[in-house]
């Protein structure tokens, strides 16, 4: 519960977290190579963590509701917790981490957690009514996206596709306020660049009303994720992956890649997610809380992230976007810092970032 | 030090065998013959811009006495954009096939989940949108030309960022010429790069062009484009580090012929 260093004290929201069920028993007959490459993948990710943070892969495959209590709250230092679900129903009999599955388990700890949904807009009116249901039982603020997710014989598709705006349209009337995007592989075309973020661009500018937190700052994009989000208002970067896969195991391109983002997106519109259980929060909340920009020359232009800035991205941008109420204690000092994030914060098209207020 | 024009260590595009190998010595058992892992290091990753032997890419590699060759290449992860290992199977299989004595070439990517598409449409000479008919639309030239722009941008930062370092105000740089810059490998690597886009090369050439229309980048711009040419150098290099992690894991730390570590990380 909450992280406190330097008698200083942190929210942590963790925005972007799994509670997924990647068992063979789970493996659907005939896609058992796609179920294991799947996970075999996140766990190949896992070992970019610290050593003493690995785990097997029997674990990996189906870690428990007594792990993961201890792993975010108890240890991890997380307040609350937001749900990211990825169906992968091609290859997982019951889903890899569905909004129904996070919920039964969140539902015993009251306050803990908030339960994001998603749409898969070739699911057309069958996945429209699912949406509906969706947020209705569970109260979804959020949805995830999974743009490389194979349905049918399709290998993905776009958030601009005319079929997925219908779903946007339709998430906006049932109140949804947050749209997280997780590219991956593959898509239609197969011959165009499956990572491409300029879909994200259109989606943004269309929806006014719905913020887009794009996963792991568009990587293997970053550079035309940072483009895009300096033009974008509603855009923000979801730090999962950035922290997990970069902090411990390539601790120079992790300055580097947290100095392109507070100057292309800045620490208002950044956001902590471990990826659990692809990682740990406890060693990513106390080593981000340590973590200081080298005082080299190689860095000399980039802002630098003080105390206020890492309590905004580990906790108080997050809790924003979804309404959660923080306790006085962890409110910065100076409120008005903390502020949501406007559009005069965009960093501007001549490429120089607007001062940052509290900072 | 990635940012050092002067360095003259190893690093991507230096993965040549050394220069006894070349000659055709011996080669130590075990060790891939030296001219097929020389091809193969002409064969880049098009997203990471480096050698797939230095990314530890090549499995193995061998040529029987009949000029018989057979490559197998593995990737960080079963899921790796097949479009983009498809680009690297079937470079592989031209940059073999021409060697001189190659009868025959067979290139087998393994473990990775479009391994049959990919093996099979390349040695059928199928092209990529014949490989995974119905889905894909197009052949894979705009695609490479992207990733060919970003390479550009990055290596732009690559010759830049020591002469800024060392004071040249960031004023002059829009009358920056390639003939300008003290020879460098990153230089060599950056007039490749432009000329495989048809970009100009020349002495006379400006350092700073739009990698999209070759049109030069004026004023006030040039320090925008210098922000943006050193976000795509760290992006390509993130993510190499990463693919190399990946890679390690995957394969419990086996060496792939030709292997080297990436850029520096301290």
């Amino acid at each position: 519960m909450a992280y406190e260093k330097d008698g200083e004290k942190y929210f942590i929201v963790d925005s972007h977290m799994h509670y997924w069920d990647a068992s063979p028993e789970n493996w659907v007959k005939g896609a058992e190579q796609y179920a294991k490459g799947w996970i075999d993948c996140f766990h190949a990710y896992q070992s970019l963590g610290p050593p003493e943070t690995h785990w097997t892969i029997e674990h990996f495959q189906k870690y428990s509701e007594d792990d993961l209590m201890k792993d975010v709250f108890e240890d991890g230092h997380v307040d609350v917790a937001i749900f990211q679900p990825t169906y992968l129903k091609e290859w997982y009999t019951t889903g890899f981490n569905t909004t129904e599955r996070n919920a039964t388990m969140g539902e015993k700890h009251p306050g803990k957690f908030i339960y994001n949904t998603r749409f898969d807009p070739r699911d057309g009116d069958e996945g429209l009514k699912a949406l509906r249901a969706n947020v209705e039982r569970y109260g979804s603020k959020g949805l995830k996206l999974y743009t490389a997710e194979w349905n049918n014989g399709s290998r993905g598709y776009k958030l601009s596709d005319p079929a997925a705006y219908r779903f946007l349209e339709a998430a906006q009337e049932l109140g949804i306020k947050n749209v997280h995007v997780h590219k991956g592989p593959t898509i239609w075309p197969l011959d165009k660049d499956a990572f491409d973020v300029s879909d994200v661009d259109h989606a943004a500018t269309d929806f006014q009303g719905l913020n887009f937190i794009v996963e792991h700052v568009g990587l293997p994009r970053i550079e035309d994720f940072c483009f895009m989000a300096t033009q974008e208002p509603n855009v923000y970067a979801g730090l999962s992956v950035v922290i997990g896969g970069l902090m411990h195991a390539r601790p120079n391109f992790f300055n580097k890649v947290m100095g392109e983002l507070l100057f292309w997106v800045g620490e208002d519109k950044m956001t902590f997610g471990s990826d659990y259980g692809i990682w740990e929060p406890k060693w990513q909340v106390e080593g981000f809380v340590d973590w200081k920009m080298p005082d080299r020359e190689e860095f000399a232009d980039y802002p630098r992230l003080n105390t206020e800035g890492k309590k905004k991205i580990l906790g108080l941008n997050a809790a924003k976007l979804y309404d959660i109420e923080v306790p006085a204690e962890y409110q910065l000092k100076d409120d008005s810092g903390g502020q949501p994030a406007e559009q005069d914060d965009a960093v501007g098209v001549d490429g120089r970032p607007a001062p940052v207020a509290g900072a | 030090m990635t940012t050092s024009i002067t360095d003259t260590g190893a690093g991507p595009g230096t993965q040549l065998p050394g220069p006894a190998a070349r000659a055709g010595t011996k080669v130590p058992a075990g060790r891939a013959p030296a001219r097929l892992l020389e091809a193969l290091a002409t064969v880049r990753d098009p997203e990471l811009d480096e050698p797939i032997t230095a990314l530890g890419f090549v499995t193995s590699c061998d040529m029987s006495a009949a000029g018989d060759v057979q490559v197998r290449l593995r990737l960080p992860t079963y899921f790796c954009a097949p479009n983009f290992a498809f680009l690297m199977v079937a470079d592989a299989y031209d940059a073999v096939a021409e060697l001189p004595g190659v009868r025959n070439a067979e290139i087998v990517l393994e473990e990775h989940f479009a391994s049959d598409q990919i093996n099979g449409g390349v040695a059928a000479q199928a092209g990529f949108a014949r490989s995974f008919d119905g889905e894909a639309v197009g052949e894979l030239g705009d695609l490479r030309a992207d990733f060919l722009r970003k390479a550009v941008m990055a290596g732009t930062d690559l010759v830049t960022r020591p002469l800024l370092a060392a004071g040249l105000p960031p004023t002059d740089l829009p009358q920056l010429t390639l003939g300008d810059l003290s020879p460098s490998r990153e230089l060599d690597r950056l007039r490749q790069r432009r000329a495989d886009l048809g970009l100009p090369v020349g002495d006379d050439a400006l350092v700073l062009i739009d990698p999209k229309t070759g049109g030069p980048i004026e004023g006030k711009a040039a320090e925008l484009h210098l922000r943006k040419a050193r976000l795509t150098r760290i992006s390509i290099e993130s993510n190499g580090s990463i693919c190399r992690g990946m890679l390690q894991h995957r394969y419990n730390n086996s060496k792939g012929q030709g292997e080297s570590t990436g850029e520096e990380d301290q």
